[in-house]
């Protein structure tokens, strides 16, 4: 629960010593209420003041990191049910399942996929995470074989799957040096597992069958000295695993309830047996809070859709995502090609490449950095006119591509084409569509 | 510590409307809580599907996305029937497309009679969409309203710049219209008002709040539907209180990825599979968003949509 400045006050040295840089001890309290100020300005604060101070100002929902190094991934931290109020911090983690019960050859192949499948799109690399290892053997050998496997072979994060502390432990002798999520704790073997997670400090999951009971297992866990904890409702049910995750959010976020104040595991993969249907049951968790979506195998036909839906829940409405500024071929354009420019919102960018590509003539796109503003804010907030274009079509070396000397500007800004063909001397400007659906017809009627 | 389930206070509710007549007519809307939190309230009508048909023979449709219509695609009538028949659909949606000035440019007299023609051979509710060309729409969708009185269709879209004359046509002969605004929640609000001046009853309003593909931008209207439900159930504001209809194939279906195939680049997989998962995952997407209508195009990715539907309302 957060403090108020009040009762912040009451935790300072009230001294009003000034060396804080505030007047008084309660100003210092409210900015520090407010998240205007850091407790360690003060001096003189006591250890046990710090040790309350900081419970209560945890995130209502705890970071987690599975992984060590650049392919570490951080979940929780979210402080929203709503993306527009916020953002959401955290996107999920997609994990592939794999299994010491699998043919070597299907392991080799997922982890493959595992490796290969992975998307560049707006300058970013959209890729899976993580990679659970499940024992189904019940052989302590035979999985930490697998976990080595997957070790030697990818670079991913690591879930180690087994309601067994021994097999786990055999998991964890093979790569607890790379921070695995151990799954998972249970009632039944908590004492045991949550030893594991200490020994070796690594980030366990907690399973079990409800809510409640899931919290007070949370709450063992952390009397036992765990603390990065990730959540498992237990739900297999679709409309009782979808619930429960809008529960557990609410619940840390409004009701600051810390049992539940932690990321969710889900598992589209235990839900259905029909590839399909899981795929759509991942991208309901993707929107819907899901921390870890374990998925029964990767395909590219799910898994591309599910990493640009992720990629979209978690864009910062305040900071539209951006292409960068260069000359963009579509088709395989020629000397003889028509060039259009835009402005570089990806949104933007996506369409009217997407629009060019269907008109099926060859083109050069030129995408003029406007800092992330489509054509008409762009343009009224003087990013996308004259002054800024006609440098950017000199200096990006579209010249030497093309014979002719024609560019096409959008409809919206037409106002611009005086300006332009003042300062491109030699050039040519023709105003294209307003809306980019009609770039295919007005391409169709293109001559150098 | 107690665990103790937090509620959202709600103060409102989404209209509930009937659409088209007869033994088919549909209901739609009646949410007392956000979508799919039936802990905290009641969706009294799940969300419906509305199958798609185009007035004429689709020219750049992906290959996945033809095959379920093949033989019908040139015979608007046949298609909407097989929709049906074959697909159980409990809605049309007829693409008026060969109205688009940039394109067939077909008059209007000549794209009325075929909504006429659709109308009456089948017996689950009709949306007819146009262009968004405010000039062609308000000739063609005023002479549609006209000659298909009695037949309770759904309009649209009807946006500001089109809204009085659309809007004059469907009051006069009672068919309910498409709101239609820009990704954006101020804008939704006030053609609902003028829409409302107009003399339209509420019970004959739907609002489209324009929709996307997962991929191109999805989060925007997803954002704005959150906000226009927020809105509705939370701050009492009745003039965003109506169901939400999203016209999400033809948006899916034109993107670049539906139409790669797997030779082409093999990290995308099976063509088939993912133009139906992106169809079926933006469904997904704009459902939790609140869509009380979804315009889909293939039966595999209605299927899923409507699994899912009864999974998270299944008791």
């Amino acid at each position: 629960m957060p403090l108020t400045g009040i009762e912040i006050f009451k935790l300072l040295p009230k001294t009003n010593c000034k060396e804080c840089g505030e007047p008084t001890c309660l100003a210092f309290a409210m900015k520090l209420a407010a998240g205007k100020a850091e407790l360690n300005a003060c001096p003189y604060v006591s250890e046990e003041a710090k040790v309350k101070l900081a419970e209560a100002s945890a995130p209502p929902i705890l970071p987690v990191t599975i992984g060590v190094g650049d392919r570490a991934l951080k979940i929780g931290s979210e402080t929203v049910m709503f993306r527009h109020e916020k953002r959401f911090e955290n996107p999920p983690g997609f994990a592939i399942l794999i299994t010491d019960t699998m043919e070597e050859a299907e392991v080799n192949a997922r982890l493959e996929r595992f490796s290969q499948l992975q998307y560049k799109r707006v300058g970013l690399t959209l890729r899976p995470e993580l990679v659970a290892a499940k024992d189904e053997s019940g052989d302590a050998s035979k999985f930490e074989a697998l976990v080595n496997k997957v070790k030697q072979n990818s670079s991913s994060g690591i879930i180690l799957m087994s309601s067994n502390p021994d097999i786990l432990a055999a998991g964890l002798k093979a790569c607890a040096d790379w921070k695995p999520l151990i799954y998972a704790a249970t009632e039944d073997n908590m004492a045991r597992v949550v030893d594991l997670a200490k020994e070796h400090s690594c980030p366990v999951a907690a399973k079990a069958s409800s809510l409640e009971k899931l919290a007070q297992l949370t709450a063992k866990l952390t009397e036992a000295g765990a603390k990065d904890i990730i959540l498992d409702s237990g739900a297999r049910t679709v409309r009782r695993a979808f619930e429960e995750q809008l529960i557990i959010r609410n619940a840390a976020l409004n009701k600051k309830f810390r049992p539940l104040g932690f990321p969710t595991i889900v598992f589209p993969c235990e839900m259905t047996g029909d590839p399909m249907k899981e795929a759509v049951i991942a991208s309901m968790f993707v929107a819907k809070y899901g921390g870890i979506i374990v998925l029964s195998d990767f395909q590219g036909e799910s898994l591309f859709p599910l990493l640009v839906e992720r990629m979209n829940i978690y864009t910062d409405p305040q900071r539209p995502l951006a292409t960068t500024e260069g000359i963009y071929e579509i088709g395989s354009p020629d000397e003889k090609s028509p060039v259009l420019i835009t402005t570089n919102f990806s949104l933007t960018y996506f369409i009217v490449s997407g629009e060019i590509e269907t008109s099926k003539v060859h083109s050069y796109l030129l995408v003029k950095d406007t800092e992330g503003l489509s054509v008409m804010t762009a343009w009224a907030a003087g990013k996308f006119v004259s002054d800024t274009i006609a440098p950017f079509v000199k200096k990006c070396g579209i010249g030497d591509k093309v014979k002719h000397r024609k560019l096409i500007i959008p409809g919206y800004a037409a106002a611009e084409s005086g300006g332009l063909e003042e300062e491109l001397s030699g050039w040519e400007i023709l105003i294209g569509p307003r809306n980019a659906a009609h770039i295919p017809a007005y391409l169709k009627t293109w001559k150098p | 510590m107690e665990l103790e389930i937090p509620k959202t206070l709600y103060s409102g509710k989404i209209k509930e409307i009937k659409l088209g007549k007869g033994d088919k007519a549909v209901t739609i809307g009646g949410e007392s809580a956000y979508p799919f939190y039936l802990f905290e309230g009641e969706m009294p009508n799940l969300p419906k599907i509305a199958m798609e048909v185009w007035d004429c023979a689709p020219e750049e449709w992906a290959e996945a996305a033809l095959e379920p219509f093949d033989g019908v695609t040139d015979d608007p009538v046949a298609w909407a029937k097989k929709c049906i028949k074959d697909y159980g659909a409990e809605m049309i949606a007829l693409q008026l497309i060969s109205t688009d000035p940039n394109g067939l440019n077909r008059a209007a007299d000549e794209a009325a009679e075929v909504v006429k023609r659709v109308a009456e051979a089948i017996d689950v509710p009709l949306i007819v969409w146009g262009t968004a060309n405010h000039d062609k729409d308000t000739e063609v969708l005023k002479k549609v309203c006209e000659n298909c009185q009695e037949k309770k269709l759904i309009i649209g879209p009807v946006e500001e710049g089109d809204h009085k004359k659309i809007g004059a046509a469907a009051l006069a002969y009672h068919h309910t219209v498409i709101s239609s605004t820009p990704i954006d929640i101020n804008l939704a609000k006030q053609l609902n008002i003028l829409l409302g001046n107009l003399g339209i009853p509420d019970e004959l309003i739907v609002m489209d709040p324009t929709v996307s593909s997962i991929g191109y931008g999805i989060e925007y209207c997803y954002s704005v539907m959150e906000r226009d439900r927020m809105a509705a159930l939370t701050q009492q504001d009745e003039k965003l209180q109506f169901p939400i209809i999203c016209n999400l194939a033809k948006e899916v279906w034109k993107t670049k990825e539906v139409h790669i195939l797997m030779e082409e680049d093999p990290k995308l997989g099976d063509a088939k599979k993912r133009g139906i998962l992106m169809e079926a995952m933006t469904a997904m997407v704009l459902l939790l968003g609140g869509a009380d209508i979804l315009i889909m195009r293939h039966p595999k990715a209605i299927e899923l949509a409507r699994e899912m539907i009864t999974e998270l309302t299944a008791s």
